[in-house]
Order: C-alpha cells, then sequence, then structure tokens
C-alpha cells in the first residue's frame, strides 16, 4: 500500500533529472570549453588547504582508518617549538641552574666556612634524631635521586660532554642503561617521596617560629641561633621542595612512561618541558641540601648518617625540640651517653 | 647530488591506502607501525581532501636535533635516517617531528619502546647498502639499486611524488596550471620552510 506514493516520487524525480540535464547541457558544453570542470563546479573552492587549517588549529588532524589514533595527526608545526626549547633554552637553563648554585655554595663556603661545632656542657652525649625507617627513608630516595638526576642530565648534556669523549657506540648504549636506570628508578623514588611526606609532614607545618627563624637569618648569616623545633625554616622549605617538585616530576615523569595515555602530543611536549625544567631545579635545590648537610656544616650530617647527633650541637640547632623530646620522656631514653658499650 | 622530497598531491589522492600497504610489504614492517599512513581531512564534508603523509626528511630536522644521543645523519640526497643500535627509545623525537613520522614497536610498557623506526624514503640505514642487516633492521634500499621510493613509485593516481625536490615541484607547477586547481604541497612551508610557488 505504502510503495505506491513511494514508486510515484521516484518517477517525479527521475524525469525532473532528465529535463535538467537536458536544459543544462549547452551550458555544460560552454565551460569545458572554458577549461573549466564537467561538472560546472570549481573543485578549489572548497577543498581545505594548509593556510585555512592553520587558522583553525595550530595542528591539522583528520580521519585515519589505522588504530594508531596519533596517527590522525597530519601536522604539527609545535615540534618545531619544542625542539627550540630543548635545543636552544634547556642546555642553557639547565647549565646556569646547576653551574649556578655550585658556584654560590663555593661563594658560600669561602665567605663563612664550615660551620663548627660549639662545645657546650651537653656536648658529648648524642640523641637520636633519625629512626631507621626514617634514614633509610631518606637514604632509598637520595641514592635512587642521585641516578636520577644523572641519567636526567645525560638527555640534556650527554651528547655534548660525553659522547665526543667515548664515541657514539659506547655512548648509546651507556646511555640505554640510564634510560632503564631512569624509568625503574623512578618507582622507589616515588615512593620515598610519598614515605616521606607520611613521615615527616607533621613537623613540617610552617608556623610562626619559622618565620623568627628566616628573620634571624637562620644562624647561617646571622648570628647565634635562633629557636627551631624539630625542622627549621630552611629545612622545611627543603621537606616541601621535595614533597612538591617530587609530585610534579612523578606526575609528568608517569605520563611520559605511560605516553600517550592521558594526553595528546601537545601534552606530551608539556609535560616533557615541565620535567626538565622542574628536574635541573630540583637538582640544584638538592645540591644546597647536600652542602649543608655534609661539608656546610659540622655535626649535620650524623642525623642521616648514625642518627645520633651530638646533644649540644641539638641544643643549638633545634631547642625546642630537644626540650619537647627531653619533656616526653623524662627517663632520657632518646639520649645515651657518647660512649656506647662494646657488644 | 639531489634534493629528495615527498609532495602529496591531494587533490589526485583517493585514500587508496595502497603506499601504506606497499610500505608495509616492501620493508616488512612490523606490526604497529606505519611508516606511511593516508589522513583525510573535512571527512564527509565537501572538500574532503586526503593527504598521504610519512617522514618529510626535513630540512634541518627537529628529530635530528633533540634527539639525546644524536642517532640521527643527513645523507648526500638529504634523505633524513637513524641509526637503531644508538637509538634508546626515548620518544622525543615523536615529540618534535611536525609529522609524526617517528614510530615505536612497543607502547608503553615502563616507556621501554624499543628502537625508534621510520620511513627511510626506502634508503636503509647506516650498515652496508643492500646486506642482510640492513635489510632486517631498515628495510629494502631501493635507492641504492637506483629506484626511488616505492610508495610514490606504484601510486595509482600518480598523487604521491618522490624525487628531487626541484623536479617534483615542477610537476605539480604544470598539473595545476593545466587543470585549474590545487590545494598545495602539504607540509612543505613546515619541513622545507618553502613551498611550491604557483
Amino acid at each position: 500500500m505504502r510503495r505506491g506514493p513511494t514508486l510515484f516520487r521516484t518517477l517525479v524525480a527521475a524525469a525532473a533529472l532528465t529535463v535538467s540535464v537536458g536544459a543544462l547541457s549547452p551550458a555544460l558544453a560552454q565551460q569545458t570549453k572554458d577549461g573549466l570542470n564537467p561538472t560546472g563546479q570549481n573543485p578549489t573552492a572548497e577543498s581545505v588547504n594548509e593556510e585555512f587549517l592553520f587558522k583553525q588549529d595550530p595542528k591539522i588532524t583528520g580521519r585515519i582508518s589505522i588504530p594508531d589514533h596519533k596517527a590522525a595527526n597530519l601536522i604539527q608545526p609545535a615540534g618545531r617549538d619544542y625542539r627550540a626549547f630543548r635545543e636552544s633554552w634547556l642546555p642553557w637553563i639547565g647549565a646556569l641552574a646547576v653551574l649556578g648554585i655550585i658556584a654560590l655554595l663555593g661563594a658560600f663556603y669561602l665567605w663563612r666556612g664550615r660551620i663548627r661545632l660549639e662545645p657546650n656542657a651537653d656536648s658529648g652525649k648524642t640523641i637520636l634524631r633519625f629512626g631507621g625507617f626514617e634514614r633509610f627513608t631518606h637514604w632509598m630516595t637520595s641514592s635512587c635521586f642521585i641516578i636520577l638526576s644523572l641519567s636526567g642530565l645525560n638527555y640534556i648534556f650527554g651528547k655534548r660532554l660525553l659522547m665526543p669523549l667515548i664515541g657514539a657506540d659506547a655512548f648509546g648504549v651507556i646511555s640505554q642503561y640510564a634510560k632503564y636506570s631512569h624509568i625503574y628508578l623512578a618507582w622507589p623514588f616515588m615512593i620515598g617521596v610519598a614515605l616521606m611526606l607520611v613521615l615527616w609532614i607533621k613537623d613540617n607545618i610552617p608556623n610562626r617560629i619559622d618565620w623568627q627563624w628566616i628573620k634571624a637569618g637562620g644562624g647561617f648569616l646571622g648570628k647565634g641561633h635562633p629557636h627551631a623545633e624539630r625542622f627549621n625554616a630552611g629545612q622545611k622549605m627543603v621537606f616541601w621542595m621535595v614533597v612538591g617538585f617530587g609530585s610534579a616530576m612523578s606526575i609528568t615523569g608517569l605520563m611520559m612512561i605511560f605516553p600517550f595515555a592521558l594526553t595528546d602530543i601537545t601534552g606530551m611536549q608539556v609535560m616533557q618541558v615541565v620535567h626538565s625544567l622542574i628536574g635541573v631545579a630540583f637538582i640544584a635545590g638538592i645540591l644546597a641540601h647536600i652542602y649543608i648537610g655534609t661539608l656546610g656544616m659540622e655535626g649535620a650530617y650524623d642525623a642521616m648518617g648514625s642518627g645520633q647527633v651530638d646533644l649540644g650541637w641539638a641544643k643549638d640547632h633545634h631547642d625546642l625540640w630537644v626540650a619537647k623530646e627531653q619533656a616526653k620522656t623524662r627517663n632520657d631514653s632518646r639520649i645515651s651517653p657518647h660512649q656506647v658499650p662494646a657488644e | 647530488m639531489a634534493r629528495m622530497k615527498f609532495l602529496c598531491d591531494a587533490d589526485r589522492c583517493i585514500e587508496c591506502n595502497a603506499c601504506v600497504t606497499a610500505c608495509k610489504n616492501e620493508h616488512e614492517v612490523p606490526w604497529g607501525i606505519n611508516r606511511r599512513r593516508v589522513v583525510t581531512l573535512n571527512d564527509g564534508k565537501p572538500g574532503e581532501r586526503s593527504v598521504s603523509m610519512a617522514c618529510m626528511h626535513c630540512t634541518d630536522a627537529p628529530c635530528a636535533a633533540v634527539c639525546p644521543v644524536n642517532c640521527f645523519y643527513t645523507t648526500a640526497d638529504a634523505v633524513v635516517l637513524h641509526s637503531k643500535d644508538i637509538c634508546i627509545g626515548c620518544g622525543y623525537c615523536f615529540y618534535a617531528c611536525p609529522f609524526g613520522a617517528p614510530q615505536y614497536p612497543k607502547v608503553g610498557n615502563f616507556g621501554s619502546r624499543g628502537k625508534m623506526d621510520k620511513c627511510t624514503y626506502c634508503a636503509g640505514g647506516p650498515e652496508p647498502d643492500l646486506s642482510t642487516i640492513e635489510y632486517e633492521k631498515y628495510g629494502s634500499n631501493r635507492l641504492a639499486e637506483g629506484k626511488l621510493p616505492l610508495c610514490a613509485e606504484m601510486c595509482s593516481t600518480k598523487a604521491l611524488l618522490a624525487g628531487d625536490g626541484e623536479m617534483i615541484a615542477e610537476i605539480y607547477k604544470q598539473r595545476v596550471i593545466k587543470r585549474g586547481y590545487g590545494s598545495g604541497a602539504w607540509g612543505w612551508k613546515t619541513a622545507y620552510r618553502e613551498t611550491v610557488a604557483i
């Protein structure tokens, strides 16, 4: 029943088409003579072109018939900008950050010298500053950090400094292992940063005492020892730098370990730029941390070495913390005489 | 020496993907890697065009610049090649490449993507020309046999042109003049900092 009208419509359409083609024929012949397209249309009028597409979007993207969705991106000139950053800016920024902090620390050492222990009534006794698990967390994270920073710097400076010395093949092999170490040691590093956050956040909340500490020059620049709890303002800054930079490095690093899982090519470029910039800043910050924890201050290294620090040093540098510890345990279980009995 | 280039005449490309298939077959390219691909722009809309794209063998190639191990080199024919022995599979060349040419045999897997693979302009790699090891790593070396890349050679509509840049630009120019239109040499401005002036 319903076929009737449909058939009728089809016949009418066919008739109309025949009539119109007939009417167009002379015009069509005319256009062909003029070198125009037989359909009477100008194919360029509507065709896409590069210039127009770039005005709409900095990337030209289309449809692709293979499963690799990244391949749908036809042209992305931003790759040139990424290259300009990585090759023209990053080596200078990186060199300035790393060499700059070394020069600053060297100048500071020449000016201030090693900050010595000042013997007082409590010198000779020790107090437990960091327990075994705290020290384990510190050294796991820091040993990973050292390898991560060296293999990371290799991505920027390796071909400029190391490759001319050892040749392309040896450098390729070393870089391959450096890449594996960078990817696999990232995991214990990320666990370490997370553990540090849990272990030490309660002692690192900024407060008024920190402001006084900073105003007094923190004992580095000024004279005397401003009050400090378990961590002074400088140590709190290191803590928050490690947590902040560590998280940023973890997020951007994970995005690169699982490339294109969550982002597109532009996102990947941004991740790499952020990862490298924070990376060199992180290295500079940690170099300062290493300096003050070893060469810069006598007595500081013991805190992460044996975990036992000189009580006199602790009372000078972390007076409020020592008072709290001693109040907590009247029998001074954390404080032990310097001479440890032979075992 | 010639300055080898690719030029895809989008007004001729019919998206048959024969260039993609020919390339995969000629070089025994592994699963998941497409050295060449065809991208359709404005799909299903008026003015739809398809462009066959692979490595454009750029002038001052960004991939070569960002490579942390300098595994890239440019031949006398201006073909951009790389050494899979030196490549560490970091993926930076893919971020820098304007044309998405570099490919990796593995995806993710803690970033160990394997050695990068890309269009060699059918010119092999650093190993001796036409050796078995060269074929296994990079595919066949048609340039050493005096032939042009297979994708362009077998293109049914001759949309994809390969050869000396000036010669293929001249061919394209004549086509545009004869037929009266052309959507341009796709990617040339980005790859070679110049386009075909008509």
